[in-house]
């Protein structure tokens, strides 16, 4: 999944998403390189998971675009205007994505190894055989080989949330996006599926990331977004972002997650 | 030679460690309940014997000789038939409207949403007789478009037969009925397994087929269930259109020979079986399509639940 440094592989550009008067994504525009880890921040109600969720369409824009490769997505132009693309062409291009969600939303009728392999046999018509096989392989690679039969109700959070991970990329994803993945978890199942995300990011991923780890943030991106009231705050190097912000908003939040000490808060 | 410790109901009494007290077997308390329930299940079964066997009124000699005669299984025989093509035509119907009912297009609703309300305002007696005299209201049944010269018709009377107006009155009855229990199941659904579905980019149709789907089963089968039994029972409303199954049958029977409760017996004999019959379709569905929900205790997943707690997380590059 690895690609060249400094290719930018997914650019939103003035995104916006409104829900009645709340703008709940306002103005946002981002560059993601290939490779990448990018972790969105910020307080909750501030527009993170819209975003997220814009990128592969699970939200409609109301304003800006969105493009992968230097090719819009989500949209077509029209004579003077754009419309949204077709469900089919829509579907084949949140194929680039793998989505992993906060609370997991596994197959609840399906085993853990029939969760992974559901995509590549229905979407991607994959013969079973094969399809079971890398399955194994992807359970494997998140530590849970020895769970591939069990149903998501007889695992822990943590690992159904690592069997999320493996049904994501099963797909073959060019950009991992996760949703605060370890938002449901309880605490000490958390670095059982940060330890999962490291090794991707590790292994080159592109990954595009909302989450309140903070330590995960700052040991993992390579950029870190903080959102407040739908905007971008600031974006930044970890150390620098997460250590000395340059806004008061920034610093604010920042000294409520414990990263800077309350005395630096204003 | 010492004497043995004094005990009280066999236990002694300077078990002081409570050794000899945690030895004793566990057994079931009886209590004053066990003993009562025990007194009400053997009253209502003396009453059920006298009520059964020990009344002559019933004439079981008679219930048993009509059982399987040959006029009987005829009239059985076409309740089946009618129940199978009526449900069968009644659920396409069904997924068909509740699909109209959520889509996307304005049109498509409200016409599911009209065609639910007019059947739910219908006695499906009234739905029965309407279809059988259809040809009254409407001579000639054609394809085409209104006013202008119909492509292709024919005598409503020709297409309308008791057999065919009872399994297309009581179906469009069991089609609204089944597509808002549908329309249910979709909605008890937790909104992330659409989204995962989305997100694995599922056509929608694929997605209800091989995941949501079987969730769906899951969830209406029981109320599925009800209205297939009820219109098994609802097939003998076609009674009033001429149509012979097992009721009326039952009914001309008593008419002639006045053996008004041996026949009616008969009749309820039949249905208790059908109804056995369905209720074990129904137990098969729901173990059929509850996979992943109940807890399975195997041995093999009390051995693998033991190592679970060790598990970490091996990531491979």
């Amino acid at each position: 999944m690895s690609a060249t440094e400094n290719e930018t592989l997914l650019r939103l550009v003035h995104v916006s998403k409104h829900f009645g008067d709340l703008k709940a994504v306002d103005d946002v525009s981002l560059d993601i390189e290939a490779g990448s880890v990018t972790c969105i921040v910020g307080p909750s109600g501030s527009g993170k998971s819209t975003l997220l969720r814009t990128v592969n369409m699970m939200e409609s824009l109301d304003g800006g675009a969105i493009f992968l490769r230097g090719q819009m997505i989500g949209h077509e132009l029209r004579r003077g205007h754009r419309v949204p693309v077709k469900a089919a062409v829509a579907r084949r291009q949140t194929l680039n994505f793998g989505m992993v969600f906060q609370h997991f939303n596994l197959f609840p009728n399906y085993t853990a190894l029939e969760n992974v392999a559901a995509g590549p046999m229905l979407v991607r018509r994959t013969n079973k055989k094969t399809a079971h096989g890398a399955a194994r392989r992807y359970l494997e690679q998140v530590g849970l080989g020895d769970r591939a039969d069990h149903y998501p109700s007889e695992l822990s959070g943590g690992q159904q949330q690592r069997v999320a991970i493996a049904r994501a990329l099963a797909m073959e994803p060019q950009i991992l996006l996760f949703d605060e993945p370890t938002s449901a978890l309880d605490p000490e199942l958390v670095n059982e599926v940060l330890a999962v995300m490291r090794g991707l990011a590790d292994a080159g991923s592109t990954m595009l990331v909302v989450t309140h780890e903070m330590r995960f943030a700052e040991e993992v991106a390579d950029e870190i977004v903080m959102m407040d009231a739908g905007r971008v705050v600031e974006r930044g190097a970890p150390a620098q972002i997460i250590h000395t912000p340059s806004t008061p908003r920034a610093r604010k939040f920042f000294a409520s997650v414990g990263t800077l000490a309350p005395s630096e808060a204003r | 030679m010492t004497a043995a410790p004094p005990t009280t109901r066999g236990i002694p009494v300077d078990d002081v460690s409570g050794q000899s007290v945690a030895a004793l077997p566990i057994k079931q308390r009886v209590g004053v309940g066990s003993w009562l329930s025990i007194a009400l299940a053997v009253f209502v079964g003396l009453v059920l014997i006298e009520l059964l066997i020990f009344n002559d009124n019933w004439n079981w000699d008679l219930v048993f000789s009509y059982l399987f005669s040959q006029v009987i299984l005829t009239g059985l025989l076409n309740t089946i038939v009618l129940t199978v093509l009526t449900t069968v035509l009644g659920l396409i119907l069904g997924v068909f409207t509740a699909w109209c009912r959520m889509s996307r297009l304005v049109v498509l609703r409200t016409f599911a949403l009209l065609y639910i309300w007019l059947m739910r305002a219908m006695p499906p007696l009234v739905m029965l007789l309407l279809v059988f005299f259809w040809g009254a209201l409407v001579p000639r049944l054609g394809i085409g478009i209104p006013f202008l010269p119909p492509i292709f018709e024919v005598p409503t009377n020709e297409l309308i037969s008791r057999f065919s107006a009872a399994i297309i009155g009581l179906a469009i009855y069991l089609g609204a009925y089944s597509a808002e229990i549908i329309r249910g199941g979709v909605l008890s659904l937790q909104s992330g397994q659409f989204e995962a579905c989305r997100a694995l980019g599922l056509p929608p149709r694929l997605a209800y087929q091989k995941i949501l789907g079987p969730q769906l089963i899951r969830v209406i089968t029981p109320s599925m269930a009800n209205e297939v039994i009820t219109i098994f029972k609802s097939t003998s409303l076609v009674s009033v259109i001429g149509y012979t199954e097992l009721l009326t049958t039952v009914q001309t029977i008593y008419a002639r020979n006045f053996e008004t409760i041996p026949l009616l017996t008969v009749a309820v004999i039949w249905y208790l079986v059908l109804t056995s019959l369905a209720m074990v379709g129904q137990s098969r569905l729901e173990k059929r399509f509850g996979r992943g929900f109940a807890r399975r205790s195997t041995k093999k997943m009390t051995s693998v639940q033991a190592t679970a707690t060790t598990g970490t997380a091996n990531v491979g590059h």
